[in-house]
This record gives structure tokens, C-alpha cells and sequence, in this order.
């Protein structure tokens, strides 16, 4: 019997022939911390008795989520980690490198990969193949001292999508239809493999934005098979030589097939509180925002940029909106400058916060008021999410809030295309 | 067996609402940031819980981010096990690793308030207010291993290694 992409890398990874609903103990190629749940697993490893790091090189702790620091709090936890980063020899990713998802995928994540990480985005890295998931920071902690942890091998949903998008629709979009049709929970525990046409042309960030969503459908992985695409970009990213072919068996077992028809997606909307609280941003309109984000490690890429750029150049955001734009790495930043998209969006009227998680957890820049509503391309709605319960998150595509910033309200994109 | 009195959430109870991400600052200062737990779902629960209790949820019970201060600050605030029709992964293998059971079963039979009574080995929940008794699901072995030997990095400081 064949096996998916989740079996045959955790297969390779446990030296098993790993089928779904068995445990394994797998190796893990890189584990990574970020500055919230970092300090919790530096206590952890340091009182777990495993002394030394499984392999130093392979482990990279990230400040992203207070990127500056915000307070002495925070600041004293970023000492923390610079700290074990120079006792153990792994890797610091500094304040104004960027979102550890981001510097995952630029720089170590590799098809066939197993990568864990103390953030749930972590899935995001299966958009080139990797076997990425996120866990808490015991878990991490472990990885990150055995280099290696166990792993029940996911059930696996394929997701087939054919079709062109329409204009003003894109992957975004993709992911929160899927998710607002099968429900936050309709994933848990599995894993989730994209194939079809719409997939096999889709550009790596559209598949990254993708892939960082599994986990808002409760899903352990959500993984892409790496192809010419993916070949293309880790090329691009100087790591031509960490490509792999990988792709499920054609008789590999599903637990469900879901079938999508990406030419029927409309500019889609999750409102409050829950992200499978779908809508299309038509039926959405003249919903009012005090503020537009975009950015993250959802749609924080150039590609997200560029749409923004395409709407928003020689025009203004609406008054009173606060539109803000956030580059999810010093890299697509110093890209983001060389092609005029910062001066562009600074023009439009836009405030550039530094590179990082921004106003995503609420932690500091930009944290809503007493009923304000807030239109973002991030991940998560929940209830208090950006710092305020008393507020209001809307998630979308990039096209769709840049569009809705123009307008001051929430609107279909294609109004303004 | 543990005993103590049922706390009753909804669904899809998400670590946002367990820890929300504007106290990240004290996440290195637990007994603060314990004072804040489960704030976004009952901003009296703090005042409420007692040690021993028990936080019941519905669906989709901790879904969210990865950290494991939300278990960790239930945990502190007193609470001896979760109940839940079904949990997240990540907070479930998080809760278990930190020692703090969950346990999926009807939770629509439960009432806030209730006094409960749990048989992690019978795998039974008895809410001695109403007189009915609910069985929970199998723990898987592994999880079992660490739950009964104090949590994950316990059981790697004992065993210097994580088999199955
Ligand atoms: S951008 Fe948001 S979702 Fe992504 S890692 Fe940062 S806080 Fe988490």
C-alpha cells in the first residue's frame, strides 16, 4: 500500500515503514523557539538534565513576537535566549531578522524535513515538503536535546483543488473557504495534503500562506509535494542543493478527499471570533474598520506586498483608518525598498512597522480599542487576540485589505481592480 | 482520584482566551501571569477556582497557539484536570506533558457547579450532583507513560531518553 507525504517522511525520519495511528520516534532535523514560548523551553532544557543540544546548528531561537521589545519584561526574556544562544552555540535570530516562519523557509527548512517548533504556525514550512509541526516547550525542549521526539503518524486529508482563481482571488482566500467549510476542528490531529492543478501552479508563497493555516483547521501538518517550484525557490534562496523530489504515492491512503473548484472562490472573509466564521467580503460591506494590517507570517511576503502595492500605489487609505504594513523578513523589507513598494505604501498613507509579528498577538504596536474593528491578512481571530477582548478582528487576503483601506469599510476587491 | 467542583465553558475555548497574548510580558513571572487565566472566557474565575477542580469545555477545547503556559498556568491556578468533548492537539499533548490531564468525554452532561469525582484508572467521571457517571476516552500508552511519571521533562531526567 502506498503512503502520503506525512507516512513517507515520517517513515524515513523513524527508519520505520510508518503507517497512520502508529507512534514513532522520529529524528528531527531543526527545532525552533520564538521569544514567547523560548524562555519557557530554555527552563525546560536546562532542568530536564539533558546538558548539551543534539545539534547546535539545527536549533534556532527567534526574536520575532516583541521585536523591540516592548517592555523590560520582554526584554529581560530576550536576554534569556541571547544568553543560551552563546552558552549552546545554536542559532539567534535577532530582533529585525524577521518571523521565525519566514526564516524557516528562507533559510533551513528542506523537503522531506522534520522540523518541530514552539509556535503553531510551524506547519507553515509543508509548503516545500517539510513535515513541520508545532508543539509546546517541553516537546521543543526534548527535540531540541535528543534530536528527536515522537510523533503519531497522522491520518491524512487530500485537499484537491483545480480551476483558475478569479481575479482579486488567491490563496488566501483558498484557505479560509477550506477552513470555514470543514470547521476549526474539522483537521484535528491530521494531516492535510494539497494537490490539483490550482496547487501544481501556485507560487511558493501562496502555498506557504496556505500551508500556515492547517493548524486554524486544527490540522498537525499541512504539506505540499515539492516540485519545479520548490526547486526554483530554494535555488533562489541560494539552497538549491537542499531540494528533493517528494510526492505521495499515487495509491497512497486518504482518510477524505476534499474537492475544491478554485474558479468558484470568492474574496472571502472570516469574521468574529472564530476563523471558521467564513463570509465573501460582498456580503461584508459597509462594515466599518478603524485598522488594516498586512503583514505576518501569513501574507507578510513580497508577492502580499506587491498586491497591496497594486491597489493602493498613487491613491490614499481612507481617513481615520490605520493601515498597517509589516514585512515578515529583513529580506523581503530590503526587497520591498529596492522596488518602491515601501515608498508607495508610506505614500498611500501606510505606517511600516520593523519586521516581525507586529500588532498580530497583541503584544504591542498597534493594539485595538473599546469596539474598534480591524480588517488583517493574519492567522487568528480569537476573541482578544490583538490585546483588546472588547475588539473586533476581521482575516482576508491582502487584495482584499488593501482594497477595504481605500474604502475605510470592508469591501470586495474587485471594486477596485 | 481527584475531586472538586466543575467549571463549565463553551466551545472552541482557545488559548487566547487561557492566556491572552498581552500578558506574553509575564510570562517569566508565573504567579502573575496565573493571575490571569481563562480572564478573556470568565474574568471571575480566578476569584472562583478552587484547588482540585476541574475546567470543562466543549469542543475543540485549547485550540490555538503552541504555548504551554496555558496549561501550565491552569495547572497553578489549581485545576487537577480538564474535561472537554475534544481538545486540540497541541494543547493536549502540552497539558499531558506537563502533567495536567484531559479527558475527552460528554461534557453536555455536566452542569457548572457540579461536584465531580474522576477515576483516572477506571477511566470514569462521576458528578456526584446529578448521580450519572460518564467514562472518558483511552489516554494513548506513551502519553499515559509521562502523564504517570510527572510530565515529559521528568520522565526524560529519569529515563535520559524518550522511547515508545
Ligand atoms: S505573525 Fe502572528 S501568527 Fe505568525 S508567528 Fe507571529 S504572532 Fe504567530
Amino acid at each position: 500500500m502506498g503512503k502520503t507525504l506525512a507516512e513517507k517522511i515520517l517513515s524515513e525520519k523513524s527508519g520505520t515503514n510508518a503507517k497512520a495511528g502508529d507512534i514513532v520516534i522520529a529524528k528531527v532535523d531543526l527545532a525552533f523557539v520564538q521569544d514567547t514560548t523560548g524562555p519557557l523551553t530554555v527552563r525546560q532544557f536546562q532542568s530536564s538534565g539533558m546538558g548539551k543540544l543534539a545539534n547546535a546548528k539545527r536549533t534556532v531561537l527567534f526574536i520575532d513576537h516583541a521585536a523591540p521589545s516592548p517592555n523590560a519584561n520582554l526584554s529581560n526574556d530576550h536576554i534569556t535566549l541571547r544568553d543560551f544562544a552563546r552558552q549552546t552555540g545554536c542559532i539567534l535570530s535577532d530582533a529585525g531578522d524577521g518571523v521565525c516562519h519566514q526564516i524557516v523557509q528562507e533559510a533551513y527548512a528542506r523537503p522531506g524535513d522534520v522540523i518541530v517548533g514552539a509556535d503553531s504556525h510551524t506547519v507553515t514550512a509543508g509548503g516545500l515538503g517539510a513535515f513541520a509541526t508545532g508543539m509546546g516547550s517541553s516537546d521543543v525542549a526534548v527535540a531540541m536535546g535528543l534530536g528527536k521526539n515522537w510523533f503519531r503518524v497522522p491520518e491524512s486529508f487530500k485537499v484537491a483543488v483545480d480551476g483558475d482563481f478569479q481575479k482579486g482571488v488567491g490563496a488566501k482566500d483558498l484557505i479560509l473557504h477550506l477552513i470555514g467549510k470543514i470547521g476549526a476542528d474539522g483537521a484535528t490531529y491530521k494531516s492535510l495534503e494539497f494537490t490539483g492543478s490550482t496547487i501544481k501552479k501556485m507560487s511558493m508563497s501562496g502555498r506557504f500562506t496556505i500551508a500556515n493555516m492547517a493548524v486554524e483547521a486544527g490540522a498537525k501538518a499541512g504539506i505540499f509535494a515539492s516540485d519545479a517550484t520548490t526547486r526554483k525557490f530554494l535555488q533562489e534562496e541560494g539552497r538549491g542543493k537542499d531540494y528533493k523530489t517528494l510526492e505521495a504515492d499515487a495509491d497512497a491512503v486518504y482518510e477524505k478527499t476534499i474537492t475544491i473548484d478554485a474558479a468558484k472562490l470568492e474574496p472571502t472573509v472570516s469574521k468574529p471570533h472564530t476563523v471558521d466564521n467564513t463570509s465573501t467580503a460582498k456580503a461584508l460591506k459597509g462594515t466599518k474598520l478603524n485598522q488594516v494590517v498586512i503583514g505576518t507570517c501569513t501574507n507578510g511576503r513580497l508577492e502580499d506586498l506587491a498586491v497591496a502595492v497594486s491597489i493602493l500605489k498613487g491613491k490614499k487609505a481612507a481617513k481615520n483608518i490605520r493601515l498597517i504594513i509589516v514585512p515578515a523578513s529583513r529580506k523581503i523589507m530590503l526587497q520591498a525598498i529596492d522596488k518602491g513598494y515601501i515608498k508607495a505604501l508610506v505614500e498611500a498613507g501606510a505606517m511600516i512597522l520593523p519586521v516581525g509579528c507586529g500588532p498580530c498577538m497583541g503584544l504591542h504596536q498597534g493594539a485595538l480599542g473599546d469596539g474598534e474593528v480591524c480588517l488583517s491578512t493574519s492567522n487568528r481571530n480569537f476573541h482578544g487576540r490583538m490585546g483588546n477582548p472588547k475588539s473586533f478582528i476581521y482575516l482576508c487576503s491582502p487584495a482584499t485589505a488593501a482594497a477595504s483601506a481605500l474604502k475605510g469599510e470592508i469591501v470586495d476587491p474587485r471594486e477596485v481592480m | 482520584m481527584l475531586n472538586g467542583k466543575a467549571h463549565k465553558f463553551g466551545d472552541s475555548i482557545s488559548t487566547d482566551h487561557i492566556i491572552p497574548g498581552r500578558y506574553a510580558h509575564l510570562r517569566s513571572n508565573l504567579p502573575e501571569l496565573a493571575k490571569h487565566v481563562l480572564e478573556d472566557a470568565d474574568p471571575n474565575f480566578v476569584k472562583k477556582v478552587k484547588p482540585g477542580d476541574f475546567v470543562v469545555g466543549g469542543n475543540n477545547f485549547g485550540l490555538g497557539s503552541s504555548r504551554e503556559h496555558a496549561p501550565l498556568v491552569m495547572k497553578m491556578a489549581g485545576v487537577s484536570a480538564v474535561l472537554a468533548k475534544s481538545a486540540a492537539r497541541i494543547f493536549f499533548r502540552n497539558a499531558i506533558n506537563l502533567g495536567l490531564p484531559v479527558l475527552i468525554c460528554d461534557t453536555d452532561k455536566i452542569k457548572n457547579g457540579d461536584e465531580l469525582e474522576i477515576d483516572l484508572t477506571a477511566g470514569t467521571v462521576k458528578d456526584k450532583t446529578n448521580g450519572q457517571t460518564l467514562t472518558f476516552g483511552k489516554i494513548p500508552g506513551v502519553m499515559l507513560k509521562i502523564l504517570n511519571e510527572g510530565g515529559l521533562i521528568a520522565y526524560v531526567k529519569k529515563h535520559g531518553d524518550i522511547k515508545v
